[in-house]
Formats: structure tokens, C-alpha cells, sequence
């Protein structure tokens, strides 16, 4: 028997989801470090959910996409009416070994269809009608960073921050591989201005500070990154591509030891207004090769067990086709889940609903920001109350 | 008592606030003790210069541009799209210049601060055009004509949706916005307000040519309930009661303040501007010296306290040292990198700005700019913007191209004549160069670093490493 096999009526699916009431953590203490890891995966410009989990026993599915959607026979199946994307071989083998969960129809009340509107809202966790110039995660940096000093907390995967990782009083961690990083800092110049500022800080206004404090954390960082580094190289051959060096460089990271509880990383290229099929094809192998062999990296290295992983995009996209063998933007869309400590695994609730959509898109049955809470709450021991402003139940996951 | 040449430090550090605050940093050799403050201030607000309107694309071209680009065939609508970014790219070039250049640098410096009031943005590039029209044209002029023309402008009804908010289905997105983020501000009006104003906006629209349109047929004439108002209300009407509102000269003023004083903000300050500001009727002018001609601007606390957003600092460099990018290409790839992409704010509300502007790979980013500049070094970066763009392209050549040619080979061309004949190299020039441009003596500590990096003492080079590697500081980035 499979193991998401657990979980299968409808009615049912929606409840497991949520933790019971009166399991829901209460309020204790909470611990500011943790072993685990959490590596966040933005797939940017809005991926076809629909063509990613195909509804393929589903008439209406067909109905509405004629040119590109995916043939019967050529899905795998994960169940009797969800199966994945042709490309993502390696992603239905994680599934049947039980490393992953699968929550279907993620998104928000009042959706907005603009890449850059809704990347803010997902990025910030704010409402649709809110603008908050911090994200999520850097507001979980700067909560942490009030309990004990960590700037290398939070790590983007770039060369610069995206909203998520900037936070209200400190911010993570941009670097695109540790050698580069290095060398920028270890420049005579900035080298001399890092070392010379801590011996004789003496400025009246705010800013100075803060731009010296900045400097003197980044070349501190930067040096602790790139030593820390060296101790492990990863043996496997990771897909020469950015995105698989990009999974290197966290693979490589997690296991040498570094203190970094989150990694932010961006696969882009989803936005397939035409000529879908052949990009989503590239781009799903891309995910699914590289995911597979960080996962087979962190199981050889006894890792598997506390590391998360889980995908997003800003938004799916409509359920008819266009005129150009491509689709346009959506709302609602699934998000995987990658890792060795889920206590759900398999399909955790219905598949989208086709037969009551809202102008043609897919109506959400769950709120990205009680994924957020669940994550920061349960993986990551932090209080998501303060961390988004606003208390969320609790999904059952990890 | 003071001596004669502590005065004049005083004076001169005075003026150097003003022109950071009120330009893009003193122009070299411009500032003569002779003059007195209040008739620079006055010369600044004043100046009367001939305007110059921005243009990149034509009224014929409007149609074509507004053509469905999704039903053309591939390589036309290609065509369409680089033709399209390259306009972009020419109108934001145009502005960046106008800003370094125009003789009534405050309208520039004020226009800007309205770019990111009156956030916007198009993909077209004949709406962009208009928009930036409006926002130069009225930036010292009244808010109230400039908050009556951007509500009536294509870029902005688009932006916010109005050209879907008809009298059968309401769309809130503008009225809410102008509220939000344009007059009052939270917490000064209801979401039944915004309910009420929506229905006020219907009909409010463009037309092919990109004019404003009035589509009665639209408009929902009936009975409106806003502000505790009663009446046939349309979206004039609305705009009217929200000038009305002292709230709104104090919002504006307490982001005027924020923009040109301080970002931590003094109450009673703002409160005195918001008075003048209502009193005149919202003459920006007047708000503008009510602020530059008060004591309080120049207080210590007030000065060298606000990080230069990318603009800021990109048009700074220009006043110290003259330069051009050969290509425009490079232009919008700095400032992409460096988080402010003129016509490109990251949403309605604008940047954020202060800190918000500053993290490790920013300020890595600015500490190596001025050098990568000079010596047309490759700069191996990618901007987030652009990995946004590029996806938004069905094909992603196009911003590639942008990116791939930027940092291959970023050509520039300096003109050293002014700061080469300001300085002399026999004195301490590192010394000379930073009590110019630095809004406040940096530390032995910085000026030592800058010391070192110089290479060659030969009279030239001296002042232009020593003037590359002072504007490379962290403390360079306050003004």
C-alpha cells in the first residue's frame, strides 16, 4: 500500500489538513535555533499548475485545452484522478519513496494576476490589498536576530534579495556562490574600510552605522561562508544548469555545517503565454533532475531528515488555453513538498475543481499564509504570530 | 566669537546641505560665498527656465502600440516588443539627463519625488511619455492640477484598472489608491468611501488617441454617499472633497519631509508645512521654501542622515565627475542593479526607500560602481528586475540581450577637465576632494583606506583615483 493511500475523500482530505483544535501549539517558549533546514524554491512568472498535477481522468480538462494538455498515457499517475507532468520522472520516484506531500488550489482571497503585484503579495505574506515592504522571511530573520545575533540566518541564492529576504531591520544573506562573494569582499579596500571602521566607529547619525554595520557583516559572513564551504564538496554530479548550481551550492552548504536555517533560490521562465509545452518540458526536468540529486546528496549525508523544500509560484494559470498554445495568468496553484521529515506524505487534498471556477480561473481552498504559519511555527520553531502579523491555523504536514 | 573662516565652513556646509537635498549634490565651482542663502533658495524654486518636453514616440504610434501583440504573428510582434523596450529605454535615458543637465534642477529633483508618489507603471511607451509630462510639468507647480491630471492619465487608468470600472461593475482599484496612497492616507476614510468614490470614477477613461474621455454611458450618475456627503458625484467631485481635507496637505507634506528633510519625522516641522501647504491652496513652490528657507532644515540632526536612493547617487556622480554610458542600454542596467529603475517602480506605493536601499549586495554593489565605471570593468551581476522581465517576454532574448551586453562590456566617457583644474594635486587632495562632495568629514579610518587605494601620485591620477575611491565610500551614500 502507498503511503499518501491514507488520506482519500474529499471531506476528509480538507480535514487532516488542519491540525485539531487542541493540538495546535500553545504558547510556549519558543527555542530560536533549529537544526532544520528549509530551502524555498520560486518557480517565477506563474507555472501552469494544471499541466504540472494534470486532473487526467478529468473531461473538462481536455475540453479546455485541445492543443496542449497532456495526453493520458502519458501522466504519471499518482492517484486515480492526479497525475504529474511527463518530465518529472525523478520527482514520481521521491513520491512513491515517501518524500513527498502535495497541497493542490494554494492562493489568496481577491487574486491579482500582475507578476509583480502577486510576487509581492506572496513574498510579503500581506493581504491583496495591503503593501508591506518586508518579507516573510526577513521578518523571521529579524525576529531571530533579536534573540541571538546570526547573519547568515537567511541565504538568497543571487546576486541580489528579492522582497521575501529583506526584513524591517536586517536582512538575509545575497550570494551566488561563496568564492565570488569572497573575492568581492576581500578587496584591499573594503577590507581596510571593514577592519578600520570597528576600531575607531564614531558617527552622530543613524545611517552611518548601519552602512558600516552592513559592510562589517557581509565581509564577516562572507568569510565564515566561503572557510565553512570547503569542508564538503559534494561527489555527485549536479545538471549544469543555474538552478542545479544553485542546489549545489545549498547541498554543499547544509552538509559542510554552515548556520543557515533558510535558503531562497529562483527557478524562472514559467510564464508560458505560448509555446508552453516545450518550455514547461525543459524547465520541469531541470526541477526534477536537480531536486532528486540534492535529495539523494542529503540522504547520503544524513541530512534528508531535516531538510524541507517546497515550491511556489506567484500564481497558476487559467484553466482555458489561449490562441497561442499557451495559457494566460491565473489564481490558485499546488505547492510540493521535498524532504525526509513529513509527517503527510502523498496528495494532502482535492485535486482543483473544474466545474466551479471563478471567471474561468481556479478558486483557492487554501491560504498560502497558513502554509507560511505552519512552516515557521512547526519547522522552523518560530513565532509566526509576530512574524506575519496575524494568527493562522495550523496545517498538519510537518 | 567666531572666526571669519568658521563662518564660511558653516556657510559653505550649509550649502552643500541644500544643494544635496534640494539638487543632486553641489555642482563644482558653482557656489560663491558672496551670495546669500535666501537668494539661492529663491533662484532654486524660482529659476525660470524653458521646459522641455521629453519625446520618444508618436501620437501615429499609439495605435500600433496598442495593437493585440498576443494574436500577431511571432516575428512582428518581436519587432514590436524591442521596439517597444527600446522607447523605454530612450524616455528613461531623456529624464536621467534632464537631471544632470536642465538648469531647474529642483523641478527635476521634485518630479522625481513625484514618480514615486504617483507610482506608475506602462508598457507603453507613448503613455510613459505623457505621464512623465505631467509629473515634470507640475512638479512645482499645484498638487491639485497635477493630482487632477495623472488621475486622468492613460498610464495611470490603466495602471489601476479604471478602464474597467463601469457603472455595472465597479472596479475599486483607483479609488482605493487615491485615497490609500495619493491624498489622505489611511485611516481617513471608510471602505464604504471607497465604495461610494468607485462608482464616482466610472466613465473616467482614455480614448485610441490616448486622450482622456469622459464615457458618460459609463458613468453611474445615481445618488453617492462619501465622506458624509450626499450627491450626484463624479470623479472630479471626488478629487474636489479629497483637496478639501487637510489631511491630505498633511500627508503630502509629511512625505515631502521625508523625501527632502528626514525620514524619521518631526512633527511640529510637518505641521507647519502642512499649514502653509493648505493655506496656499497646495502651491508646491511655496511648500518647498516654507521648508529650505526654515532653521530646522539645517540642523545637524537633519544633515547627512538619508541614504541617496540609485537616482540620487547615479545623477550625483554626474554633477562631480561628467560621464556617459555610450550605450542606453548600460544606463538601464545600473539602475536596475542598483534597485530603482526610472519608470519601472516595484508598485503602486513606490520604493520604500531610506534603509530599505541598502543591504550586503547593494552596498557591495555601490562600493564597486564608481570604479567599474571608470575603468570599464565587466560586472558580473544580474539584476532581479531583469529575471523578472526576462520571463515576461515569450522570448527571452530580448532582455538578455540587455543584460549580456551590460556586462560584457559597460563603455563610459568621463570628462575630468572640472575636477582636474578644481583641485591641486600638491595639496591633500583626499582631503580637498572629500570635504567637497562628502556632506560630512568621513574618519581617519575611511580617509586612510582611501589613501592607500591611491596608486599613482602623478598630479592627474591622484585627483582621479582619490576622486573614484572617496565616491566608492559607504559614507559617499548620504546626503
Amino acid at each position: 500500500m502507498k503511503r499518501r493511500t491514507f488520506i482519500k475523500t474529499s471531506a476528509l482530505a480538507t480535514a487532516t489538513l488542519y491540525l485539531p483544535n487542541f493540538l495546535k501549539a500553545s504558547e510556549e517558549v519558543l527555542k530560536t535555533t533549529t537544526n532544520k533546514k528549509l530551502i524555498v524554491i520560486q518557480l517565477a512568472g506563474g507555472n501552469d499548475g494544471l499541466n504540472t498535477v494534470v486532473p487526467y481522468n478529468n473531461d473538462l480538462y481536455y475540453k479546455a485545452r485541445p492543443q496542449i494538455s497532456i495526453p493520458k498515457n502519458e501522466v504519471l499517475p499518482l492517484d486515480a484522478s492526479l497525475g504529474l507532468h511527463p518530465m518529472m520522472t525523478e520527482i514520481m520516484d521521491l513520491y512513491n519513496d515517501g518524500s513527498v506531500a502535495l497541497i493542490n488550489n494554494v492562493g489568496y482571497p481577491e487574486p491579482d494576476r500582475s507578476h509583480f503585484r502577486s510576487m509581492d503579495i506572496w513574498q510579503s505574506a500581506s493581504g491583496s490589498r495591503e503593501y508591506i515592504a518586508s518579507g516573510w522571511l526577513g521578518r523571521f530573520h529579524d525576529l531571530q536576530n533579536s534573540f541571538s545575533a546570526n547573519d547568515t540566518l537567511l541565504l538568497e541564492i543571487d546576486d541580489s534579495l528579492s522582497l521575501a529576504s529583506k526584513g524591517n531591520s536586517s536582512n538575509g544573506l545575497a550570494l551566488k556562490d561563496p568564492k565570488k562573494l569572497f573575492n568581492e569582499v576581500s578587496t584591499p579596500f573594503i577590507t581596510q574600510l571593514g577592519k578600520n571602521y570597528t576600531a575607531t566607529a564614531d558617527h552622530n547619525h543613524d545611517n552611518v552605522s548601519y552602512l558600516y554595520q552592513t559592510l562589517s557583516a557581509t565581509i564577516s559572513s562572507a568569510k565564515y561562508i566561503y572557510q565553512t564551504s570547503k569542508i564538503f564538496h559534494s561527489a555527485l554530479s549536479y545538471p549544469d544548469h543555474e538552478f542545479g548550481h544553485s542546489m549545489k551550492t545549498i547541498a554543499e552548504l547544509i552538509i559542510s555545517g554552515v548556520n543557515t536555517s533558510v535558503y531562497y533560490v529562483t527557478l524562472g521562465g514559467f510564464d508560458t503565454h505560448f509555446n508552453q509545452k516545450k518550455r514547461q518540458e525543459n524547465l520541469f526536468k531541470q526541477l526534477s533532475e536537480t531536486i532528486s540529486i540534492f535529495m539523494k546528496d542529503m540522504k547520503a549525508n544524513g541530512k534528508i531528515d531535516d531538510v524541507l523544500a517546497f515550491t511556489f509560484s506567484e500564481f497558476g494559470r487559467r484553466v482555458q488555453e489561449n490562441a497561442s498554445e499557451g495559457t494566460d495568468h491565473g489564481t490558485a496553484n499546488q505547492i510540493f513538498f521535498f524532504g525526509g521529515g513529513l509527517k503527510q506524505k502523498g496528495i494532502l487534498n482535492d485535486g482543483p475543481n473544474l466545474s466551479d471556477l471563478d471567471n474561468g480561473d481556479l478558486k483557492y481552498t487554501v491560504d498560502f499564509r497558513h502554509i507560511y504559519a505552519t512552516i515557521l511555527r512547526k519547522w522552523l520553531n518560530a513565532n509566526d504570530n509576530l512574524i506575519l502579523g496575524n494568527s493562522f491555523p495550523y496545517l498538519s504536514f510537518v | 566669537m567666531k572666526s571669519v573662516s568658521r563662518i564660511d565652513m558653516e556657510f559653505q556646509d550649509k550649502i552643500k546641505h541644500l544643494y544635496n537635498r534640494a539638487c543632486f549634490g553641489v555642482p563644482l565651482n558653482t557656489v560663491s560665498s558672496k551670495q546669500e542663502i535666501k537668494d539661492i533658495i529663491h533662484h532654486l524654486i524660482y529659476a525660470k527656465s524653458t521646459h522641455t518636453t521629453l519625446q520618444v514616440a508618436s501620437l501615429e504610434e499609439v495605435e500600433k502600440l496598442q495593437a493585440d501583440i498576443k494574436s500577431m504573428p511571432k516575428e512582428t510582434a518581436k519587432e514590436l516588443r524591442k521596439a517597444i523596450r527600446d522607447r523605454q529605454v530612450q524616455l528613461n535615458q531623456l529624464w536621467l539627463e534632464q537631471m544632470v543637465n536642465s538648469s531647474n534642477t529642483l523641478q527635476e529633483k521634485m518630479a522625481l519625488f513625484w514618480h514615486g508618489h504617483f507610482a506608475c507603471r506602462s508598457s507603453n511607451p507613448f503613455f510613459d511619455q505623457q505621464y512623465v509630462e505631467i509629473i515634470r510639468k507640475n512638479a512645482l507647480g499645484n498638487f491639485g492640477t497635477l493630482l487632477k491630471e495623472i488621475s486622468k492619465s492613460p498610464s495611470m487608468l490603466q495602471f489601476l484598472n479604471n478602464q474597467q470600472n463601469k457603472k455595472e461593475h465597479p472596479n475599486e482599484n483607483f479609488a482605493r489608491e487615491v485615497m490609500e496612497l495619493f491624498t489622505i492616507g489611511r485611516g481617513n476614510y471608510t471602505e464604504h468611501d471607497i465604495k461610494e468614490a468607485a462608482r464616482a470614477f466610472t466613465g473616467f477613461a482614455f480614448d485610441k488617441s490616448a486622450q482622456f474621455i469622459f464615457r458618460k454611458k459609463q458613468h453611474d450618475d445615481g445618488v453617492k454617499l462619501i465622506f458624509g456627503k450626499t450627491g450626484n458625484f463624479d470623479g472630479d467631485d471626488v478629487l474636489e472633497m479629497l483637496l478639501e481635507k487637510k489631511e491630505c496637505a498633511h500627508f503630502i507634506a509629511t512625505k515631502v519631509y521625508r523625501f527632502f528633510v528626514n525620514d524619521v519625522v518631526n512633527e511640529n516641522n510637518v505641521q507647519q508645512l502642512s499649514d502653509v501647504f493648505y493655506n496656499s491652496g497646495y502651491d508646491i513652490q511655496k511648500l518647498l521654501h516654507a521648508i529650505f528657507s526654515s532653521n530646522w532644515f539645517y540642523n545637524i540632526e537633519n544633515r547627512g542622515c538619508k541614504i541617496k536612493s540609485p537616482i540620487e547617487l547615479l545623477v550625483g556622480y554626474t554633477r562631480i565627475i561628467p560621464f556617459q554610458f555610450t550605450d542606453n542600454k548600460s544606463n538601464v542596467f545600473i539602475q536596475k542593479s542598483l534597485g530603482q529603475e526610472l519608470l519601472n517602480p516595484p508598485n503602486v506605493a513606490g520604493w520604500p526607500g531610506g534603509k530599505n536601499w541598502i543591504d550586503s549586495s547593494s552596498l557591495l554593489f555601490r562600493m564597486r560602481l564608481p570604479q567599474a565605471l571608470y575603468f570599464e570593468q565587466a560586472i558580473n551581476f544580474t539584476p532581479k528586475a531583469t529575471i523578472a522581465e526576462v520571463y515576461s517576454y515569450t522570448n527571452n532574448t530580448i532582455m538578455d540581450s540587455y543584460i549580456k551586453f551590460a556586462v560584457k562590456k559597460i563603455k563610459t566617457q568621463f570628462d575630468w577637465s572640472a575636477i582636474v583644474q578644481q583641485f591641486n594635486a600638491s595639496s591633500d587632495v583626499v582631503k580637498d576632494i572629500s570635504n567637497t562632495i562628502l556632506i560630512s568629514p568621513p574618519s581617519q579610518a575611511s580617509l586612510s583606506a582611501v589613501r592607500k587605494s591611491i596608486e599613482s601620485y602623478t598630479s592627474e591620477s591622484a585627483i582621479k583615483s582619490a576622486a573614484i575611491s572617496i565616491m566608492s565610500l559607504p559614507e559617499y551614500q548620504l546626503c
